[in-house]
């Protein structure tokens, strides 16, 4: 604006802003222009780029009458390119825009003849400019116009509105947009109103499916690449327990896994998770929503009876926070609270080994004095996380290998197998070789990290 | 008041709920007279219960059991509020000293034979810690260190010791769910009632109701004829509380934990909302519990899921927000070919975006919806 203080007050009687070489855009604005009505024609998105020149144009143009306040310009054309200014960002698709707000844009493009238009337009018209405008742009209004039926939301019909609208939803829904676009208003006002229903463990099966999973699903495809095997392995339906190895500082390979296993057999994934996942605020609602639980036997027995898919990390924080030097060296499985839970309720259990993971994040080291003072099992260091800041959060693109193996029965055992520790630890000890064997087999096979 | 044989002495009929309680088992047919008991009159019509002033902190309370020749006592004057009596103080005293003294009276009449208390699911606590559905034999994963849960677990105990020592008297205990409905002032009704709802940031607490016709039938039911032992109570179904809010149309703010504990404290002061700590526990973590037994041993079923219970409470209440919803209700209006394809284009949707309806339990709310609208 630094100009703006050698401009003189006032316009000495000529239209617009008094430096005398160029009309105002308020002239300009009211300047015949031949190109009027083949800028109509195009629907959505052109009108929608003049709409962006209006706001520009009309500005200056405004600020100098409002300063000059000369006779005929100052009167009706002004509120009109400030309505315009204002509603424009609304209505981007409008068809028919008031004259100031289109005209500024091609005069800025075409420099020469409408310049030469816009000063005698200007000059000649300033009596009557409205009634010079509306005959130029051919609008449909016949009376003259008064500032208040301006409004450019006015002035379109609905069957404007409703082709405009119609286009936009081809684009966006293709070909059978109709339907597409009824199913999603449909559910948006099923979320809006809270018609929908959650389990008893808070799983939202619908919005898993549309949100986090179509979420998930291009980091598991493009981004890890990952390569399922054995997934005939897990059962089509009837409660089973998939347990896994756990790796990767993050517990990324949890979400993975429930996108891989949803994408091969349809079933969703229900994970036990730590009671920090619980204590964490929005990490707590979106884990209930996507349906974990709380990693305790009631719960693990709860959702084996009722038929569903239950995964499993037993080596929790110990697994995901070790260092890099121990990758695909299992850990210690816990108490193996999980195989008591598939004992006494009879079910599978799946073996998972995950290959991939452990490279995402490199935890080179840890801050264990902050964890403490925050109240987290660990503060990972990796080569990139505290140097790089919030880049250092994006994992490294590893390539991820998911083997399912064959399913270990747990029905031949009798009744009061679950009490016996001696029994519980030799089938964890079983499972876990399997997983251990399974990553030494993997990662033979495996010809580099990120290949 | 039907020609039943059974004296039933009903406490806490002074409030709404107990007064409304003491009346529908005065209906039912096994019973034949209802003695209602508190320390001030109740304000509305008790209908054939018969009053009795009388405290239960008091040992008087032992002679009105034997001179009405009692034979079921129902217990329901434990309260979740000081702010009805006065302060914690005298809040806790009520609940139990007035249950030791209620229970030692009972133990004492060799005439009572029944003995029904109305607990709450409150005795399990909320935490993050929490199995996704308590059963009756679990206990809270931290123990409640003072406040309304603390006095339901002591008077829990008493209420056990008394069942071990008068072995012939049948001591049924019912853990009922919050109970809702349009008449019910409690700590969970009076937080729906705000215009806008405080919640915590970045939880989503799961809630289960449970309707006020159902607790007068659970009541019932168990002064009737129910096996002895300790009930789990509520409805079908778990509701999340961001469910709740958006069925209320009632905008939501949410706020961090410690600001949820200020604002409910000024809120407390103010004589708004009731805004204890369990309460935020509650609105934080939720809660649900397994109502197995309830049908099995107890044999009960609830009428209301705790959708439909949560429903019958809202229908009472204006929404303030909801103004999106509108909005989306105006387009779809707007759109005539759009929505006559939406029922005729709907079978022909094929492959994975087809979800399954899932909106069939609360079709009573969407037509209330529109009838707004």
């Amino acid at each position: 604006m630094g100009d703006a203080e050698i401009i003189p007050i006032g316009t000495r009687g000529r239209p617009g802003r008094g430096a005398g070489k160029q009309p105002s855009s308020a002239a300009r604005g009211l300047a015949p222009t031949k190109k009027a009505p083949a800028k109509k024609a195009p629907a959505k998105k052109p009108a929608a780029g003049t709409g962006q020149g209006g706001p520009g144009q009309g500005g200056p143009g405004q600020g100098g009458t409002g300063s000059g306040g000369t006779g005929a310009d100052a009167t009706a054309e002004p509120t009109g390119s400030q309505q315009s200014t204002t509603d424009e960002p609304s209505s981007a698709e409008e068809q028919q825009t008031p004259p100031a707000a289109r005209e500024g844009a091609p005069t800025r493009d075409a420099q020469a003849s409408s310049d030469e238009q816009g000063t005698r337009a200007g000059e000649a018209e300033e009596s009557s400019p409205l009634s010079a405008s509306s005959a130029a742009t051919d609008a449909p209004l016949a009376s003259p116009l008064s500032t208040r039926e301006r409004n450019p939301l006015r002035s379109i019909p609905t069957s404007a509105w409703l082709s405009a609208f119609q286009e936009a939803a081809m684009e966006v829904f293709g070909d059978s947009w109709e339907p597409r676009l009824a199913e999603f208003l449909a559910f948006l006002r099923r979320r809006i109103t809270g018609d929908y229903v959650v389990d008893e463990y808070g799983f939202d099966a619908e919005v898993t499916q549309r949100f986090f999973m179509a979420a998930l699903r291009p980091i598991a495809q493009q981004w890890f690449r990952i390569e399922v095997r054995g997934a005939e392995n897990i059962p089509a339906d009837g409660g089973a327990l998939v347990v896994s190895n756990h790796s990767g500082t993050v517990p990324v390979d949890g979400l993975m896994t429930m996108v891989s296993i949803h994408d091969h057999t349809g079933r969703h994934l229900r994970a036990l998770g730590a009671d920090l996942v619980f204590q964490l605020p929005v990490i707590s609602s979106l884990a209930r929503k996507g349906g974990a639980t709380l990693a305790c036997n009631e719960d693990a027995e709860r959702m084996l009876r009722g038929g569903e898919l239950v995964g499993v990390w037993p080596e929790g924080f110990k697994g995901i926070g070790k260092p890099f030097s121990q990758r695909y060296k299992l850990q210690r499985f816990g108490r193996g609270g999980f195989v008591s839970a598939a004992l006494r309720t009879g079910v599978p259990i799946v073996p998972l080994a995950v290959v991939g993971a452990e490279e995402i994040y490199p935890l080179v080291g840890n801050i264990p004095a902050l964890a403490r003072l925050i109240g987290v099992p660990y503060i990972p260091v990796t080569p990139l996380f505290p140097l790089l800041g919030p880049l250092g959060l994006i994992p490294l693109p590893s390539k991820w290998l998911l083997e399912f193996g064959e399913p270990i029965r747990t029905d031949e055992y009798d009744d009061g197998a679950a009490d016996d520790p001696m029994l519980v630890f030799d089938v964890t000890d079983q499972v876990r070789e399997t997983i251990q064997q399974t990553l030494y087999s993997l990662l033979m096979q495996r010809s580099s990290v990120f290949g | 008041m039907a020609g039943g044989s059974k004296v039933v002495l009903v406490t806490g009929v002074s409030r709404d709920l107990g007064r409304r309680c003491a009346s529908a088992i005065a209906e039912h047919p096994s019973v034949g007279r209802v003695i209602g008991v508190d320390v001030v009159p109740p304000r509305g019509d008790v209908g054939d219960v018969s009053f009795v002033r009388a405290d239960i902190r008091n040992p008087v309370i032992a002679k009105v059991i034997a001179k009405e020749d009692v034979d079921t006592v129902v217990h329901m004057s434990v309260i979740a509020t000081p702010g009805s009596v006065g302060g914690r103080n005298t809040m806790k005293e009520l609940n139990v000293i007035g249950t030791m003294q209620l229970l030692a009276a009972c133990q004492k009449a060799p005439r009572v034979t029944d003995l029904i208390v109305k607990s709450t699911t409150t005795v399990y606590g909320a935490s993050n810690r929490d199995p996704a559905m308590f059963t009756e034999d679990m206990e809270p994963r931290r123990a409640p260190r003072a406040g309304y849960a603390k006095d339901v677990a002591e008077i829990e105990g008493y209420v056990r010791g008394l069942a071990r020592r008068r072995s012939d008297c049948r001591v049924t205990m019912l853990r009922c769910a919050n109970v809702i409905g349009p008449h019910v002032i409690s700590p969970i009704t009076s937080y729906f009632r705000l215009p806008v709802l405080p919640t915590v940031l970045g939880f989503d607490a799961r809630l289960q109701f449970l309707h006020e016709a159902d607790l007068m039938a659970v009541l019932q039911h168990a002064v009737d004829d129910g096996p002895a032992g300790t009930f789990n109570i509520a409805g079908d179904g778990v509701l999340m509380l961001s469910q709740a809010v958006r069925r209320l149309q009632r905008p939501s703010v949410p706020m961090p934990g410690f600001a949820v504990g200020s604002l409910g404290s000024a809120l407390r002061s103010a004589r708004v909302a009731d805004f204890s700590p369990e309460q935020q526990d509650f609105l934080t973590y939720g809660r649900g519990v397994d109502t197995t037994q309830m049908r099995e041993t107890l044999g009960f079923t609830p009428r209301y899921t705790t959708a439909e219970a949560f429903a019958d409470f809202a229908a009472g209440l204006a929404p303030t927000g909801g103004r999106t919803e509108r909005a989306l209700a105006a387009v779809a209006e707007r759109l005539p070919s759009t929505h006559t394809l939406d029922d005729a284009g709907r079978p022909a949707l094929q492959g994975p975006r087809a979800v399954p309806d899932l909106v069939g339990s609360s079709a009573p709310r969407r037509s209330r919806g529109d009838s707004h609208g």
